[in-house]
């Protein structure tokens, strides 16, 4: 028999017990469809906190703090040292300062291009064309950041001119017509002296940022503004505060490869500071959503593995009911070889049928359902496809099932080649 | 006319089923020749081992022991895959059972062989409505198996045996699930076959009648040839 043949003949086979056929293929549906929906979903997740990191800050950025500080380090607490010196940090922490003097030593290691300080600043309020005040923290801009925006350009760190972003939220409430009506415009912003006396700033606008997982808030402002909001803000402290830093920014190559990334860490450990890429510090969430994502995709192929003893079930059935035509056929010269053949294909097309119709009905599914989740409860994080749907993976599924089909089929199927053609003949 | 050497020749076959205590000899030692373009009848009373003999002689089954060889070839020795091939050209059968299926079309019952010959679709169909027309039943070759009566089920198989252009039939009481007058019909059928394309027919039966029409009878008895069966005319030894 050819090939071609025993497909139509497998295809034709297959739709012969309508009812049995269609629940087998529904429970293959079942199980295609949570699959492609729980990997849409980790697809989607993982692809926002990619860009997410993307707004986070350049990939040749290493963030260096003391041994023992800082997010996800996991030496315990540190005993007190009177010698060092502490500040506070953003998260109200008391963290061991860097200085001036550890800028220079980082700035020794080989393979670190430029160190900066990641000043924490404070700003009480921002004032637009309107007069009115609100609360605004700031974030200082990181060069080679991809901050999502809305219209404009990202600020630059190069250049004396003050520059910000405005959040997306700040446009109606300070008083512009629109996004695009902030664009080159300039604000005011209040800032507390050490002697407690406010001071203003202004700065100019050169963009609308989006609201983020990691942006939510803070504008950026770029090194010239920080750097202003900085020297404001420790006017009147003493000399010991002013130059103290939570952490430092290390620059390096940004073709460094993960080894040397790797190599560029453990110099700075045997100086005594812990540095971390940014990737460092989101990777322990990605972490948490993979995991999730996998315990979820875990439950979509167990059932696929009870639809796949549904198509055993429906082949054996089928073995059974064509107890005459096999061994008709085999008397008529069909070898064992061919009937296994004809089995197996029967399952590998109800996989087939099963998993085109998961995979057709998740995409749709989650289209709307991303548009509803993006327009209501999540409309906050633009760029957000909670469910994505490559190609590769929507092939890599239909893949997967086929051959739990495939697999599936193997027990009726060899049952069929084994069958005597006279015990066939005889069977009543 | 029947040729000089046999097409299937048996030699002293014994074909035992099961093990130990359960051991059942369905053949106790049969020979025989069966000569190209002869019509054999093959009878004897049900459990008489008929049935066994003509599935040996199909190559359907081994024997025990002894051997059965296809012109002078033993089959024995063959491989599974040449004796598919064997049957599928040179073997056409007819069941008591029609073993149609029921939903696809006359037509595709009858082209199975060719199918599993993987002989071309256009030319399937071509043999397939020509196998039809020399059993006149042309005009339902679109009809659905289910649907014709015992007599067109009976003809439809006999179109499947012919579609192969085979050199013998293997009949297995071709007439046994129907009435007497259109049992004749696909008696004659039969024979015409034999007569006309000089197909070898092996026909197993318990059907006297039938049975006479044919060239020779072999009476089967307890699993050996029966040598001194009542006395029966046209029989020609």
């Amino acid at each position: 028999m050819r090939l071609i043949d025993i497909f139509t003949t497998a295809s034709g086979n297959m739709f012969r017990s309508k009812l049995r056929t269609t629940l087998t293929i529904v429970a293959i549906f079942i199980g295609s469809f949570t699959l492609t929906l729980t990997s849409g979903l980790g697809t989607g997740i993982s692809s926002y906190i990619d860009k997410q990191v993307g707004n986070l800050g350049g990939k040749d950025v290493l963030i260096v703090q003391p041994i023992g500080q800082g997010p996800g380090s996991d030496s315990g607490p540190k005993a007190y040292d009177p010698a060092k010196k502490t500040s506070a940090t953003a998260f109200g922490t008391t963290t061991t300062a860097l200085t001036d003097s550890d800028i220079t030593k980082i700035k020794s290691v080989s393979g670190i291009r430029s160190v900066e300080p990641n000043f924490v600043v404070v700003t009480d309020y921002i004032v637009g064309p309107n007069g009115k005040k609100y609360q605004v923290s700031a974030n200082p801009y990181v060069s080679g950041t991809k901050v999502e925006l809305a219209t404009g350009d990202q600020v630059s760190n190069d250049v004396s001119e003050r520059q910000a972003l405005l959040p997306v939220d700040y446009v109606p409430a300070l008083g512009f017509a629109n996004n695009e009506a902030v664009v080159g415009k300039s604000v005011t912003l209040g800032v507390t002296d050490g002697n407690g006396k406010q001071h203003q700033i202004t700065a100019a606008l050169k963009g609308v940022q989006q609201k983020g997982l990691t942006n939510s808030g803070g504008m950026n402002t770029n090194e010239a503004l920080t750097q202003e909001i900085y020297r404001t803000q420790s006017l009147g402290l003493p000399k010991a505060v002013t130059n103290n830093y939570q952490a430092l920014l290390a620059k390096f190559d940004a073709n460094a490869s993960p080894g040397q990334i790797t190599h560029l860490k453990d110099e700075l450990k045997k100086k005594g500071y812990a540095a971390k890429t940014i990737e460092d510090q989101i990777g322990t969430f990605k972490a948490v959503i993979s995991g999730i994502i996998a315990v979820l995709n875990a439950f979509a192929v167990i059932a696929l593995l009870a639809a796949s003893f549904g198509i055993i079930n429906t082949l054996l059935m089928s073995v059974q009911e064509r107890t005459k035509e096999i061994g008709l056929m085999k008397a008529m010269g069909m070898g064992g070889g061919r009937i296994f053949l004809l089995f197996s294909t029967e399952a590998v097309l109800l996989g087939f049928w099963g998993s085109l119709i998961g995979v057709g009905v998740a995409e749709v599914v989650g289209r709307v359902a991303n548009h509803i989740v993006t327009t209501t409860f999540l409309k906050d994080l633009p760029g957000l496809q909670l469910l994505t749907f490559p190609p590769i993976s929507i092939l890599a599924i239909m893949g997967l099932v086929m051959g739990i089909a495939l697999l599936a089929g193997t027990l009726p199927a060899t049952r069929a080649a084994r069958q005597s053609p006279i015990d066939s003949l005889r069977y009543e | 006319m029947p040729a000089e050497s046999p097409v299937i020749s048996g030699r002293d076959i014994i074909k035992t089923y099961g093990k130990g205590d359960g051991q059942f000899t369905a053949l106790r030692g049969v020979s025989l020749d069966v000569k190209a373009g002869e019509s054999i009848a093959i009878i004897g009373k049900s459990g008489s081992g008929k049935s066994t003999l003509m599935h040996l002689l199909a190559l359907l089954d081994k024997p025990s022991t002894g051997t059965v060889s296809i012109d002078g070839q033993d089959a024995g020795r063959l491989p599974g895959r040449t004796l598919n091939t064997l049957r599928n050209k040179k073997f056409g059968f007819v069941f008591q059972q029609f073993f149609l299926n029921g939903g696809a079309s006359v037509l595709e019952n009858v082209i199975l062989p060719l199918k599993i010959a993987g002989v071309h679709g256009r030319e399937r169909r071509r043999r397939g409505l020509e196998a039809l027309r020399q059993v006149e039943l042309e005009d339902k070759a679109k009809n659905k198996a289910k649907d014709l009566s015992g007599g067109q089920k009976q003809r439809a198989v006999i179109a499947r045996a012919l579609i192969n252009e085979p050199q013998i039939i293997f009949a297995d009481e071709p007439t046994g699930n129907l009435d007497s007058a259109t049992g004749a019909h696909i008696e004659n059928l039969l024979f015409n076959l034999n007569k006309r394309h000089g197909i070898t027919l092996i026909i197993v039966t318990h059907d006297e009648d039938l049975a006479r029409r044919c060239d020779r009878q072999l009476h089967i008895k307890d699993g050996v040839i029966d040598v001194a069966p009542r006395p029966r005319r046209g029989v020609r030894l």
